[in-house]
């Protein structure tokens, strides 16, 4: 149906080459992975392609006519869909509504409800996409969403589908079952781009995967001739491996949790249920589970945002009586948030500013009481930026431009600069790219050497089982009770956050 | 069309897109002018000469921008928590209330020490008047906007009542106005025989001491931190709830000072009229800052300047006083346009 031609393509944000003569091909009934890490070139090219930007040079050609550069309708028109990674859907109208918006004209004088419904229905019977046409958007799951944008996108015609780190926020049961309808879309005469850097997906779903570092071709392989670490390699440009814990004697406990209890929002069953909990020094215990069980409620407990309504903390055997943040902190509390945009830093001030937040109020960095010591701030955070390898343009900088993996170095920077004795990681490395990952696996480790006891809550059973020593499940807000990771296997594990708590390994 | 955000904002653009806007606020206003059938060139001639064009003028407009500059920090700093106050000119009453209780006989000190005690207690009136909405919003959420803006009805009628009742002057031949505040009490001239007094001096220095707090401090810090983003801010250790507090108080307490600077400076005693919306106008000059204490100061003398001038002019053309109201609200809409166009670029299709 369609073939899409990315010739020589080049851009340049000021002193900074984002794409460097890049070229792509997609035939029709193909899916070609684009991989790369973070801040490689994946978005910029696929801004150029969709029309949000101009390039340079370059031109990009679908069925042998060039595209008018910088025109989002050409593109749409030519048959190219994008799916963002993060949906853009009205979560108070029906699905229904949500496609038909933008689409369909506001000053036409009839209604083309019903034309639409039908079309709708249509494309999900053909591409097993199951949705309901009039069910709300904000009452959809988030695979369900998913669905609902690729109809959006197959309902304007879309002959190339690009898909933006679809997976990101997938269970991997959503992800299976994405997976089963972008073949069948295929099979159809579908082009796919799919973007990400999870290496073992690409395996799983594209036919070629071309590789983008630092804004240029690295290169293209044909899927079934290569392999993951072959993959990792030319995507960081050298070697990784993710590190491995080594096995550690296990300290005295440093945050017990007893009975735990917080309610659900109005009408929701409890968030957490009696929880008990023993994290100890030189020891990483993981929760894993599917999201939305109790872990944010958890997360929010042992960062102070969230007071339990029964139960206890102890730290070092002491009753915590006062939940806040600051409390936490002064116990010795680090904290790595699950969002970091939105929890993690603020966004409109400057990268120094967000690395001395945390301990703005505690150590010597202002004088005559209240006023804030600006070269002493500066030099701690220069040290943090040089220490952590935040790669940055300047300190003064916002912090919401740096890309995800420098500002979660930022957070680890802001944490660990503390030597917390307790470290919260939740999902630390969620959309991270390898070397990220490594170089956060790497921090954990040397925390925990240092005798940090450290919770690790995540839903990436491979992150656990190379780095966790205990692992417990949390489903619908209980806790299990602790097991040996060298102990237990990934299928007891996946069984049990299903809702299965005496599977054995 | 479509709206790109840039990758780096130059200084001068954040410096010239205001002025450029006003520029533009202007060239619209002349449309109005021509309507009326009068020359553009003699309308913004007067108006300039009426408000900078001479050592009279200049006093005047001094004058009028002081309780704008109090009342424009008092916005600034409130809207950069994000706290929406909207109660500056009932903040103003309360702090000229203070003034009157405590400024007309029942206590006498003299002068370098009755002057910074009435601002003292008109900050600290000012203030008080925020400390119900602030609980209400932290306690049980509930909308600062709608509690601080009503509130000044409920001020403003208190103090109606007072002008007619307990504080009514026996003097004043049955006017409702308050006893005049005493000569101890009453803010020097800056200049002979013209109506700016220190006042604007203690403006300015206001401004320098709320720029080098938001700057410099740990409070600063914070204030910034909250506004730009609670929940980030909550979880790196700030109580939200004292730092909004400690904003309302700081708020309300400029807010207060402008009464202080009406009733013991420019008027001499409380009547009803005492502010013509400078609680309000306040807030007009906190956005044309882009919420900037030094900013802040200029665009009160600037508002100041439109309003002073737009009165000799209307007696000079013929052109109703209104043209003001148009101008500052224009100015205020082409400002806030001009910001986001420092922020984005718009592509045209």
């Amino acid at each position: 149906m369609a073939e899409l031609h990315i010739k020589g393509v080049t851009k340049r944000f000021g002193s900074l080459t984002a794409n460097d003569n890049i070229s792509l091909s997609v035939a029709t009934g193909e899916v070609v992975a684009l991989l790369g890490e973070n801040g490689a070139g994946k978005t910029t090219l696929m801004n150029i392609l969709f029309g949000h930007y101009v390039a340079d040079e370059g031109s990009i050609d679908i069925d042998g006519t060039t595209l008018p550069p910088g025109s989002t309708d050409a593109a749409i028109k030519a048959g190219v869909g994008m799916v963002h990674q993060h949906f853009t859907l009205a979560e108070n109208l029906s699905v229904l509504d949500n496609i038909m918006l933008g689409t369909e004209s506001l000053f036409s004088l009839t209604s083309k409800v019903g034309a639409a419904r039908k079309k709708l229905i249509n494309l999900a019977e053909e591409y097993n996409l199951d949705v309901h046409p009039d069910a709300l958007v904000g009452a959809l799951s988030v695979g369900e969403r998913q669905r609902v944008e690729i109809l959006k996108v197959l309902y304007r015609g879309a002959k190339i589908l690009i898909l933006d780190e679809p997976t990101a926020v997938l269970t991997p049961a959503e992800t299976d079952q994405l997976f089963a309808n972008l073949k069948n879309m295929v099979a159809r005469g579908m082009s796919i781009i799919f973007i990400s850097h999870k290496l073992h997906e690409i395996l799983a779903i594209s036919d070629r995967v071309t590789v983008l570092r630092h804004g240029t071709v690295v290169g293209e392989v044909v899927t079934i001739d290569t392999d993951r670490a072959k993959l990792a390699e030319l995507m960081v440009g050298r070697k990784v491996s993710r590190p491995k814990a080594e096995h550690m004697e296990a300290g005295a406990p440093v945050v017990e949790l007893k009975d735990i209890s917080i309610a659900g929002e109005k009408g929701m069953p409890k968030a957490l249920k009696d929880v008990c909990l023993t994290i100890r020094r030189n020891e990483i215990v993981a929760i894993a589970g599917v999201a939305g069980n109790g872990q944010s409620e958890l997360a929010g407990l042992l960062s102070g945002t969230l007071p339990q309504d029964s139960g206890e903390i102890l730290v070092e055997g002491q009753k915590v009586t006062d939940n806040n943040p600051l409390q936490f902190l002064q116990m010795g509390f680090g904290r790595i948030p699950e969002d970091r945009h939105h929890t993690g830093t603020v966004g409109e001030m400057s990268i120094w500013e967000n690395l001395i937040s945390e301990s703005l109020r505690q150590s010597p960095l202002w004088r005559f009481g209240r006023i804030i010591d600006f070269a002493a701030c500066r030099k701690r955070a220069a040290e943090l930026v040089e220490q952590f390898d935040i790669r940055c343009n300047g300190m003064e900088g916002q912090a919401r431009l740096l890309s995800g993996g420098n500002m979660q170095k930022l957070i680890l920077a802001r944490t660990l600069t503390a030597n917390p004795k307790f470290i919260l990681a939740n999902q630390p490395v969620r959309g991270l790219d390898e070397g990220a990952i490594a170089f956060v696996h790497e921090q954990l480790l040397n925390a925990r050497s240092a005798g940090a006891g450290i919770l690790l809550v995540s839903e990436d059973l491979d992150e656990i089982f190379s780095i966790a020593d205990r692992v417990a499940v949390i489903y619908h807000g209980q806790v299990s009770s602790l097991l040996n990771v060298r102990e237990t296997n990934i299928r007891q594990i996946g069984a049990m956050m299903g809702g299965d708590m005496k599977a054995v390994a | 069309m479509q709206l790109e955000p840039r990758e780096h904002i130059s200084a001068w653009r954040v410096i010239l897109a205001p002025l450029m806007a006003i520029v533009v606020a202007f060239i619209i206003c002349s449309g109005l002018i021509i309507w009326t059938g009068e020359s553009v060139i003699d309308a913004y001639g007067f108006l300039f000469i009426g408000g900078f064009g001479s050592k009279f003028a200049l006093s005047e407009t001094l004058n009028r921008a002081t309780p704008l500059i109090f009342t424009g920090l008092a916005a600034a700093v409130a809207f950069r928590a994000k706290f929406w106050n909207i109660g500056a000119e009932g903040q103003l009453y309360f702090g000229a209330l203070a003034a009157t209780i405590l400024g007309t006989g029942v206590v006498t000190m003299p002068s370098f020490l009755m002057i910074p005690f009435l601002f003292l207690a008109g900050a600290m009136a000012g203030g008080l008047a925020l400390i119900g909405p602030v609980l209400l919003k932290s306690t049980l959420k509930v909308d600062e906007v709608v509690t601080t803006l009503l509130l000044n009805f409920v001020i403003l009628l208190f103090v109606n009542y007072l002008l007619e009742g307990p504080l009514k002057d026996p003097m004043s031949m049955g006017w409702p106005q308050a006893a005049s505040i005493i000569d101890q009490g009453v803010l020097p001239a800056l200049l002979p025989r013209t109506r700016l007094h220190i006042g604007f001096l203690v403006a300015i220095s206001a401004a320098v001491m709320i720029w080098a707090l938001m700057r410099y401090t740990i409070w600063g810090y914070e204030i910034r931190a909250v506004g730009a983003n609670p929940t980030a801010a909550r979880f790196s250790g700030i109580s939200i709830n004292r730092t909004v507090m400690l904003v309302a108080i700081l708020s309300g307490g400029l807010a207060g000072m402008a009464g202080i600077t009406e009733t013991t400076g420019t008027k001499g005693y409380l009547t009803l009229d005492l502010s013509p919306g400078f609680g309000y106008s306040g807030i007009a000059v906190a956005m044309l800052a882009n919420l900037h204490p030094i900013g802040v100061v200029l665009s009160a003398i600037f508002l100041a300047g439109i309003y002073v001038g737009s009165d000799s002019m209307s007696r000079a053309v013929n052109i109703p006083t209104y043209i003001a109201d148009v101008m500052v609200a224009l100015s205020v809409l082409s400002v806030l346009v001009s910001l986001m166009l420092v922020q984005y670029r718009v592509r045209w299709k």
